[in-house]
């Protein structure tokens, strides 16, 4: 285990220095680099000149990558913003709470919802209510996350009056909590994506399990069918959910670009959003870097979670 | 067995699974058949070839038949009306430009559809050589792609797109190129996965004695066993791209004005339905839900189709 969890480790700082390689190559794309983006289409080569000077954009390759790792090591450096004047790493900090707020709460409430659902199919399978759920997650998973959002705005905001047309606007993440008005829809629509999702694997992990032998000797020995269902069968269909939620992090980590622009939530994907419209390239790739670190981190998490959860598996 | 024969036998088919060997005798020939027999038992999936195939008959020759102004916004603002509700002359009335929707939903589609299927086969060419290549030859080559796999996978796929919608600016040309480089990753992990097992099989090693070479095994033996996967995920791939075009067009990455795609239609159409213009986003967002289900529909049975041991009900 002790060994396992190392490895698992290495390779996660393997694969997070090979994100600070993209994202500098990335960088590195930019036509004209992060001088044009800075300065403008119009700027002299002079300035353009003194500005790469000035940054170390005119040291060898290998030398300005050293410099970019070395500045995320010691300072957690990720450039800075021409746009709003500020270093990227601080603009960042301030939003982080929010989006992880935001992510958590559609991470359980996703969860709360898809995994009752998937039961729910189980029981009821080739019957009214499995083939309706299904059509109903076939559906929130074909519909662009944008348009739902809008839609639940539509419909629930602007309509019915029952909740804000915008998320809560408090700076701090308490002032955030307090206003369930406000943050409802977003989260319900950035958990809609994987609500679909997870119900239909809970469904077949569930039936998969139903399957194997330790379910048939517990029905043998006269245990009720709730009781298989739920003591024996469950749990160990609830494990999977494990890698899942690992899996789908990207998706959710990403969905939140759009949901936080749709209900104009102040965290990392509003700022995404604007920094892609205002070629704000060091913010852009700033908060790439950090959406891919969160979700090597939190795949990280899963598998050791799986590791510590699953007996059965063990990995010598 | 020679090699050419074996392989041609097999590429129109569609393969067995790593573990079908005995199936792929029960059936021989007539797996193709079999295929066919068993995706038509699935009436959502007929359904949803039929939505496609309605689909692209809509955008393609619709416009054949129903004339509208989709290019010259200049001419829209001034000779027709704007945000007019549905009537006789705009069955589903005009958008903020003065642009008549049904024709702007044949239009839109069009790139949509291009944009789906397009990304969706440049992912699938590309994910399928990393992912054979990667398996078959295994070790270094193996390590620094499936490493290279894991740190993009590792980026959520939206921000890489934004990224590289920002820094080349978006085209109906760029946007393809850029949405199928970043969607390859799947299908190269689930064909390296089946080349792992495949590349140990008997009919890989009575080529190898035969002294077929590692580019003759891995195109003419090994990717066209993996054709079921490869179809399957392609599907999908066709979906997602399709809702991908529909994200970065709602940020304004997407086609430039006045080219658009369902997705630019909606995002636009927006805000004019708050203020009570329906039409500006049912219609559309209808399309594109119904086109974006057929294509997962149309997958889902294809998975079945080519799963032998479903075959064997």
């Amino acid at each position: 285990m002790t060994g396992y969890l190392v490895r698992r480790t290495a390779q996660a700082i393997v694969v997070v220095f090979g994100v600070v390689l993209l994202t500098f190559l990335l960088s590195k794309l930019i036509p004209g680099g992060y001088a044009r983006a800075a300065l403008g289409q119009r700027a002299t080569p002079l300035a353009i000149a003194q500005f790469n000077h000035q940054h170390g954009y005119d040291l060898p390759i290998y030398q300005q990558f050293w410099n970019y790792v070395w500045g995320i090591v010691r300072h957690g450096d990720l450039g800075f913003s021409y746009k709003y004047n500020q270093t990227v790493r601080s603009l960042i900090a301030t939003k982080i709470p929010k989006t992880l707020v935001l992510v958590g709460l559609s991470t359980i409430f996703a969860l709360v919802i898809a995994v009752p659902l998937g039961i729910l199919q189980v029981i009821r399978r080739n019957k009214p209510v499995d083939y309706a759920l299904t059509g109903a997650s076939f559906v929130g998973y074909s519909m662009p996350a944008f348009l739902l959002g809008q839609l639940l705005i539509l419909w629930f905001a602007i309509d019915l009056h029952v909740f804000e047309f915008e998320a809560p606007q408090a700076s701090s993440v308490a002032g955030i909590l307090a206003d369930p008005r406000g943050w409802i829809l977003p989260v319900f629509s950035l958990s809609a994506i994987t609500i679909a999702g997870f119900s239909r694997y809970m469904r077949s992990s569930m039936m998969e399990t139903l399957t194997e032998d330790y379910i048939r000797t517990a029905r043998a020995k006269g245990a009720s069918p709730s009781r298989v269902l739920f003591r024996h069968a469950l749990r160990n269909a609830l494990i999977p959910i494990i890698t899942l939620l690992g899996l789908t992090l990207p998706a959710i980590v990403g969905g939140a670009i759009i949901t936080e622009t749709v209900f104009n939530y102040p965290g990392m994907g509003l700022l995404t959003t604007n920094a892609a419209t205002q070629n704000d390239l060091p913010l852009l790739i700033g908060t790439t870097f950090i959406a891919a670190v969160a979700t090597v981190v939190g795949n990280l998490i899963a598998d050791i979670l799986y590791a510590v959860v699953d007996p059965r598996v063990r990995y010598d | 067995m020679t090699a050419g024969s074996a392989s041609e036998q097999r590429a129109p088919g569609a393969a067995p699974e790593p573990a079908g060997g005995e199936a792929q005798q029960q059936f021989g020939g007539g797996l193709t058949i079999q295929l066919v027999r068993v995706f038509a038992e699935n009436r959502l999936a007929v359904v949803g070839l039929a939505i496609i195939v309605f689909a692209i008959l809509f955008c393609w020759i619709g416009p054949l038949f129903y004339h509208t102004n989709q290019t010259d916004s200049q001419a829209a603002l001034l000779h027709s009306i704007q945000n007019a509700a549905p009537s006789g002359a705009h069955p589903l009335g005009t958008d903020a430009t003065g642009f008549d929707i049904l024709g702007r939903i044949m239009y839109g589609g069009q790139i949509s559809l291009e944009v789906g299927f397009a990304a969706a086969g440049i992912a699938t060419l590309v994910g399928v050589l990393v992912g054979a290549v990667s398996g078959f030859f295994g070790g270094f080559v193996d390590t620094i792609l499936m490493r290279f796999v894991d740190v993009l996978l590792s980026v959520p796929i939206l921000y890489l797109l934004i990224v590289l919608a920002v820094i080349f600016s978006p085209s109906v040309e760029i946007l393809i190129l850029v949405i199928g480089f970043t969607a390859w990753l799947v299908p190269a992990r689930l064909v390296r996965g089946e080349t792992l097992s495949l590349r140990v099989r008997e009919f890989v090693q009575a080529v190898r004695v035969m002294g077929g070479g590692g580019t003759r095994i891995v195109l003419r033996h090994i990717i066209p066993n993996t054709i079921g996967t490869i179809i399957v995920n392609a599907t999908f791939q066709v979906a997602d791209a399709i809702l991908l075009l529909a994200a970065l067009g709602f940020i304004g990455l997407g086609v430039p004005s006045p080219q658009t795609d369902w997705g630019s239609m909606l995002s636009n159409g927006v805000s004019y339905a708050f203020d009570g213009y329906w039409w500006e986003i049912y219609p559309t967002g209808i399309a594109i839900v119904l086109v974006v289900v057929a294509f997962n529909f149309v997958g889902d049975a294809l998975r079945d189709a080519f799963e032998v041991r479903l075959q064997r009900r």
